[in-house]
Parts: structure tokens; C-alpha cells; sequence
């Protein structure tokens, strides 16, 4: 009885303010109010209300056969009780259904386990808290910003108590095996892996409206056709994708909605399908095998790599400086500053700085708020000079 | 494909940037077969050449620009004597006469000759040489005929005349980007009589062609974009300057005009100042607008960071771009900006108006609105403050001047030339 898991990210930065050299030492404020409070706007209006709408409605018309699990940053949960707090309700009624699973993640969105393991703890220690405040539940599965991954990061996390992890089904980790069972990685006893599959999940976040595309135009029907397809050669399909594909990356006119809309029915006329939350799928599936990650993979670009945060010296550099920065933060006790260092953590603020124009550049430049790395580099030193100079005084 | 090409200047006999396109252009074109005959205005004339001499094609072996032996036969030059200079102003070319410069070589010349009639202005200069290229039109056999910028497009108009085969015009600069809004009529009455006479137009930018469609009313489907490149020349190898770790070079280069934005550049140095005093300033080139440019420097008091060196040549210009650490274009309007390039080639990071044709190609560059004097000094701060800035985009300019190459502009002339032959 293979089961379909949807998880979707849901995360919005803080974005950072035009700030240049003349501001180093007058000015403390980093964050783009306006900006972030439009964005948040924007966002919810055209994606996270009607979406949570959606779901909520799928998961009534099923009578609780259709599940759904979220991974939403701490950030952007700030943001929504900041500028939206009706997205805050709609996810609250969503818990409600008994239906939904919220996954746990950093708080503040960021590559904390690269650089410093107790402020990697920390976050997600606060995200958990966090959690738990606003939903009522406690997460039992964690996924990485990014979904960055790697050996040490499993063994890591199975220790801190989660009963499973999630990650890129890359073709490089995987070889000949599929991305449709349940895995265990390697040096694990307990914890489980569960592993993308980015072919179908990508058809959906990022093929959906593209005319190119042999697949297009994407029914629910033919979609579910292929999922059925999977029936003898796998046990899961795990649908992992960024929530604002319904609605921001994929327009309202693209007939996402429509789609998302009737795919449950579609994928359960088939009487073996069903769906389950990523807690659900590690408790019914066995691992067939172990995998051995041993370099780090993300969800990103091409290289699944961490080339789209770390591939520069720009952003190697930008990196190692917020992070070089802890202990001094850390000794002076200022909650306020603490706050302010971990928000210049966030993974967004070193992807506008990626230069890897000529395969992935396209979706890095419609993700970008600055009008090139170099801008974005500046802008991000500026700050980081203006609050290192804070720290010293 | 045989060429009868029409230009104001080329190398090592130049002033500006046109030149050194015009060079790369026809070794592009040289590439996918071209054989190019190029003719220019030459102002350097022996009194002892009789005008019939003077008429003759003066073949001009590229080796002595460093090129190979084997592109000679796809290019030669031919010189038409005339004082036209590519940046000359009607003005200027009055005073020259005055000053007797031009009057000297008039005296000698075929040209005054053939018309019987000696304008007093820039104008009646343009429409002899116009003249004489329809001369020299019907002395070959020609497939398509190239004029680059207005001072050429009678000459190619005439020499379309007299041989009845297709002109491409090629433009590099509009008399709205040397003058802004103050524009000369008769030059723009020159421009669009060019432009509505060619059978097609080739532009250095997707700026330029929208400037062109929307001040001239020129059709966009008659306009093709093909932009610029930049050679690697040998000498760059030669300036290996070793740098003073307590001086960081900001250069301008070019002249200095309304058009380049230097104003910008003084106004934005003087902010940097008030934050980095390792910064040193170098206003390379020479025009209207550098007395004002010295007193600026003089009335913000930082002319002890800030040097003006006038026109710079060859040599002097490669030393200049090898010892700066950021190369700045502030260019009011830019129908392309060459310059860019070569600092490119000199591993010097460059900051480019937004309002510039190369912007457009470019993404190893920072962009600013030539305007933002402010964004502009930040800018210029952050490249000169953050080394691995700096080395970062040296890294990538390199990399990206891999893909821009004549060679590439030539093949796409050579298919703008089979589409009208």
C-alpha cells in the first residue's frame, strides 16, 4: 500500500535594508520594514491564505484521509504574527484537524550546523518551543534549511530525539536505488531518512505552467497516473516542495489550485494509495537500506550541493564573519543583539550573493532582491561591519 | 564578401573608443572571410604628395599593429585626406581653421580639388570626403557597403549611389548621447538620412536601438544589436605593477565630456574621501569639460588625492589600466562603453552607469545610476575595502571576457550582410 507524504516549505527572510558605507555608525537598523511587511502581505493574499484554505477544505471533503505536513521557518512565523496574524489563525485550524504534522527546522532559517553545533542546537531549540507554543504539538522529525544534509548531520539529530530526517533524493546518493522507500542513514540505528522525490515534486513546483515541457499541461488526473505508476516498484512518495509554488511561483491562472484541488481525489480512486504525515510514513515503513552521505547535499540547483550558499569566496567569507562573531554576542547578554546576529544568519542573505549565472542563474536572479551578488555582498558587509563595530563598543 | 567600409579613425591614429571597435570589427569580419577595404579621414599629410598620389590606396601592412601577416589581404586601408576627427565639434573645427591647422593641409588637398569649392565648416568637410568615397566606390567591385556613425553615412550614401549595393550603417554613438538634449540639427539631419537611407542598421546595444526607434522613428525590425568585444593584447603581461599597499587607484578614463559623466566622478570621490583616505583618483583624458573638472577638484580640496593626467596614449593608457584597483564609467549616456572591457582585461573590477550599452552585456560588473553620486562612492567604498570583492570580480570579468569576442560580433555582421546582399 504505497502512501504519498506532502510536506511543504513554508519561509519568508528578513529581508535587510539598502544600507552603504555612510551608514556604518549611524545607523542600527537593518531590517526592511516596509518591505518585509508588503512581502508578507502580498504573499498571504496570494498564496498562504487561499492554500491553508485549500488544504482545509481537501482534508474535510476526504474526512481526514488527506494529510499534510509543514515545515515553517521561525522567521517567518514572526513575520505572519507580525504583519498577518489571520495566516497564524489559518494555520492553527489546519492543527486542529488532527491532520497536519509541523515539522522542526532552525529558527532562524539558517547553516548554523556548518559552522557552530550549540548555536545550531539553540535554533532549533527555539523553533521547537516555538512550535510548540503556536500549534500544540511537539515535532518528531527534523529537516534542515535547505534541506542540507549529510552522515553527520543524521547521527547529530538522531541523538537530539527525532524519529526521522529529510533530505534530497539526489542521483548521486542514491545510484541504482529509488527515492520510494524509507532509508536509514548510515551510522544511525534509529532514526529514518526520508528522501525527496524530486522528479514528481519538481513537475509540480517547477514545470506545472511551462508550455516547454512535455508534460505540460499537468492534470491532476495524469499526475496521479504517474504516481499510481509506482505502485509495485515503491513504498513512499514524498512530495517535498516550497509552499509558494500554489499561488506565487506558480500563478493562480496557471490552474494550480484547480490541480491541487482535485489531485487527492485522483491519487485515492486507486483503493492501495494513501496518504500519510512524515511521522506516519517513518512508523509504517521499515528501512531497506542504508544510505552513506558523507559530503553535504541540499535541495538546491543542479549540483544539490551547498555551492548556492558557500560557492564564492564572497559568501565563504560573509559566512565565516557572522559566525566568527558568536562568542562576543553571546558573552554581552543582549537579547535584542542576539536576535539581530542570528537574523543575518538566515541562508537567503548568502544565496543573493551566488555567482553561478550560467546554469542556475535565472532562478537565482528571480529570487533576488539586489541587482547583483556584488550588490548584495556590499550591502551585507556594510551591515556586518556596522554591527561588528557595535559589538566592540 | 567583399566590404567598402567607411570609418573616422583606427589604430594606432585615434582618439577614442570608435577606433579600437572598428579594428575589432573587421578582424571579426576578417575571421568568417570578409574582405574589407577601409577608408578613413587622415589628417597627417605630406606636402610633397600631389593629390592624385593622394587618391591611391595606401596599403597599410597590419603586422605593425601586431597583427598576423594573413588577415592583409582581407583588409586594407584606404586614407582620404581630411581633417575630420571622430569628437570634433563644428566649433572646434572653425577654430582650427582659424588657426590656420587645417588650412595647411587644404592647400594639398586632392579633395579641394574634386569639388572646386572649400566649405568653412565641419559639414562641407563630411560631403567632400562623401565625394571622394564615391570615387572609390567604383574603383572595386563591392558587395555591401559599411558606414560607422553620422560622419561616414554620406560617404555611404554616396558611394550606395554610385554602385547600387546595400548599406549597413553602424552606430556607436548618437549625437543625443555626445550632447544630451542640446543637440546639433544639422548632425541629426545627417544621422536620419543615414539611417533612413541604410538597408539595415547595426547598433552597439539594445539601448541604442531604442534610442534610435524612438528619436529617429526608425522601424525596430530594421535594427540589429551586435555588441562590442575586447581583445587580449600581449602588452598586459608587461604591467606587472607592484602596488603600493597604501594607495588604492580609482580610474576614470575618457574624454572628458558632458557625455562621460566625469562630474559624477569627482562628486562621488570627494564622498569616498571622507571615508577612505588610501583612495587616490586619476581623471584620465582629455575635453570641455576639464577646466571646470580642476577647479571642482580644487573647490572640495582634494586635489592632493586627485590627478588629472589630459589625453593618455597607447602605452600610457594599459599602464593606467594595470595600476588602478577599480575602474569607474559614469557615463550619462553610453551607447556601449569599450573601456569597460578592456579594464576587464586588466583584471581591474568595474563599476557602469546603468545607462550604458555594455550594462546590458555584463554581469561581472556593479551597475549604479550615473546620477547616484552617493550609491556610486558606496560602491566605489566597497571594492576598494573588501578585498575578496575585488578578487572575485577580477576572477569572474576574466571568465566572462572568454565569451565576449570579435569573432562573434564578426559572424553576426557577416549573417546581417548575407540577409541584404
Amino acid at each position: 500500500m504505497p502512501s504519498v507524504c506532502f510536506y511543504f516549505q513554508v519561509h519568508q527572510p528578513y529581508r535587510i535594508s539598502k544600507y552603504t558605507f555612510f551608514d556604518i555608525g549611524t545607523k542600527h537598523e537593518y531590517e526592511d520594514v516596509d518591505k518585509n511587511f508588503q512581502i508578507i502581505q502580498k504573499v498571504s493574499r496570494k498564496c498562504y491564505l487561499p492554500t491553508n484554505e485549500l488544504i482545509l477544505s481537501l482534508i474535510e471533503r476526504h474526512k481526514g484521509k488527506f494529510k499534510v505536513a509543514y515545515s515553517i521557518s521561525g522567521i517567518a512565523l514572526d513575520q505572519f504574527e507580525r504583519y498577518a496574524p489571520e495566516v497564524i489563525e489559518s494555520f492553527k485550524k489546519l492543527s486542529d484537524t488532527g491532520c497536519v504534522e509541523f515539522l522542526n527546522e532552525t529558527y532562524y532559517h539558517s547553516l548554523a550546523f556548518l559552522f557552530s553545533r550549540t548555536e545550531f542546537d539553540e535554533q532549533v531549540r527555539l523553533h521547537k518551543n516555538k512550535i510548540k507554543e503556536l500549534f500544540g504539538q511537539t515535532p518528531k522529525v527534523f529537516r534542515n534549511t535547505e534541506l542540507i544534509y549529510n552522515n553527520e548531520l543524521a547521527s547529530h539529530v538522531e541523538k537530539m530525539g527525532y524519529k526521522a530526517i529529510l533530505a534530497e533524493g539526489a542521483d548521486h546518493i542514491l545510484g541504482w536505488r529509488s527515492p520510494n522507500f524509507v532509508y536509514q542513514p548510515k551510522g544511525c540505528y534509529k532514526i529514518k531518512l526520508l528522501l525527496k522525490n524530486y522528479r514528481l515534486s519538481d513537475d509540480v513546483a517547477f514545470r506545472f505552467s511551462n508550455r516547454q515541457w512535455d508534460g505540460f499541461p499537468l492534470l491532476a488526473d495524469k499526475f496521479a497516473h504517474w504516481i499510481h505508476q509506482i505502485n509495485a516498484s515503491g513504498e513512499v512518495i514524498n512530495l517535498f516542495m516550497d509552499y509558494e509554488t500554489f499561488g506565487e511561483h506558480q500563478w493562480e491562472d496557471t490552474g494550480i489550485f484547480t490541480f491541487m484541488n482535485m489531485l487527492p481525489e485522483k491519487i485515492l480512486t486507486h483503493p492501495d494509495f494513501n496518504f500519510v504525515t512524515p511521522s506516519e510514513e517513518s512508523d509504517h515503513y521499515d528501512p531497506v537500506a542504508q544510505i552513506d552521505v558523507e559530503q553535504f547535499i541540499s535541495w538546491a540547483d543542479i549540483e544539490r550541493d551547498l555551492t548556492a550558499w558557500m560557492g564564492n569566496a564572497m559568501q565563504k567569507e560573509a559566512l565565516e564573519r557572522i559566525y566568527s562573531l558568536g562568542q562576543k554576542v553571546k558573552k554581552i547578554k543582549s537579547p535584542e543583539l542576539v536576535d539581530t546576529w542570528r537574523k543575518l544568519q538566515t541562508g537567503d542573505h548568502f544565496y543573493y550573493m551566488c555567482t553561478k549565472w550560467f546554469s542556475d542563474g535565472d532562478v537565482h536572479k528571480y529570487f533576488n532582491p539586489f541587482d547583483s551578488p556584488y550588490d548584495a555582498y556590499i550591502n551585507y558587509m556594510n551591515i556586518l561591519s556596522d554591527f561588528s563595530e557595535r559589538l566592540h563598543n | 564578401m567583399k566590404v567598402l567600409m567607411f570609418g573616422w579613425e583606427f589604430p594606432p591614429h585615434m582618439s577614442g573608443g570608435l577606433g579600437t571597435a572598428c579594428q575589432g570589427i573587421t578582424k571579426g569580419l576578417a575571421k568568417h572571410g570578409a574582405e574589407i577595404v577601409f577608408v578613413i579621414p587622415k589628417m597627417k599629410v605630406k606636402k610633397s604628395r600631389s593629390h592624385v598620389r593622394l587618391l591611391d590606396c595606401e596599403e597599410i601592412v597590419l603586422k605593425e599593429y601586431g597583427e598576423e601577416i594573413s588577415e592583409t589581404r582581407s583588409l586594407r586601408m584606404k586614407t582620404v585626406n581630411s581633417p575630420l576627427s571622430p569628437y570634433m565639434r563644428d566649433k572646434e573645427y572653425i577654430e582650427m581653421l582659424k588657426k590656420g591647422i587645417i588650412k595647411q593641409e587644404v592647400e594639398s588637398s586632392i579633395v579641394s580639388c574634386l569639388s572646386g569649392e572649400y566649405g568653412p565648416n565641419l559639414f562641407s568637410e563630411v560631403y567632400r570626403y562623401a565625394q571622394v568615397a564615391g570615387m572609390i566606390a567604383l574603383q572595386e567591385e563591392f558587395d555591401v557597403i559599411h558606414a560607422h556613425d553620422w560622419m561616414t553615412f554620406p560617404a555611404g550614401i554616396e558611394a550606395r549611389r554610385a554602385i547600387k549595393k546595400p548599406l549597413i550603417v553602424h552606430i556607436h554613438a548618437l549625437e543625443f548621447d555626445r550632447s544630451g538634449i542640446h543637440i546639433n540639427q544639422d548632425i541629426y539631419e545627417i544621422e536620419r538620412t543615414g539611417l533612413d537611407a541604410a538597408d539595415h542598421i547595426i547598433t552597439v546595444s539594445h539601448y541604442t536601438k531604442n534610442r534610435i526607434t524612438e528619436f529617429y522613428g526608425i522601424s525596430p525590425s530594421k535594427i540589429s544589436v551586435v555588441h562590442n568585444a575586447v581583445s587580449r593584447h600581449e602588452s598586459q603581461a608587461k604591467y606587472q605593477i607592484k602596488k603600493d599597499p597604501a594607495k588604492k587607484y580609482v580610474l576614470f578614463l575618457g574624454r572628458v565630456t558632458f557625455q562621460k559623466g566625469p562630474d559624477y566622478f569627482i562628486e562621488a570621490a570627494n564622498l569616498v574621501l571622507s571615508k577612505e583616505k588610501k583612495a587616490h583618483f586619476i581623471m584620465a583624458g582629455s575635453g570641455d569639460m576639464l577646466p571646470r573638472m580642476i577647479e571642482r577638484a580644487a573647490e572640495l580640496k582634494i586635489g592632493s588625492n586627485f590627478y588629472f593626467t589630459g589625453f593618455l596614449k597607447g602605452d600610457e593608457v594599459e599602464k593606467a589600466f594595470a595600476m588602478s584597483d577599480v575602474y569607474v564609467m559614469p557615463s550619462v549616456s553610453e551607447p556601449f562603453g569599450i573601456s569597460a572591457l578592456e579594464a576587464m582585461a586588466y583584471d581591474v573590477p568595474v563599476i557602469i552607469s546603468k545607462q550604458s550599452g555594455v550594462s546590458e552585456l555584463l554581469k561581472a560588473a556593479i551597475k549604479v545610476d550615473f546620477w547616484d553620486v552617493k550609491e556610486l562612492a558606496n560602491k566605489i567604498l566597497g571594492v576598494l575595502k573588501y578585498q575578496t570583492l575585488h578578487n572575485e570580480m577580477a576572477h569572474n570579468g576574466k571568465d566572462e571576457l572568454k565569451n565576449i569576442r570579435w569573432e562573434n560580433a564578426g559572424k553576426k555582421i557577416m549573417d546581417i550582410y548575407h540577409s541584404v546582399v
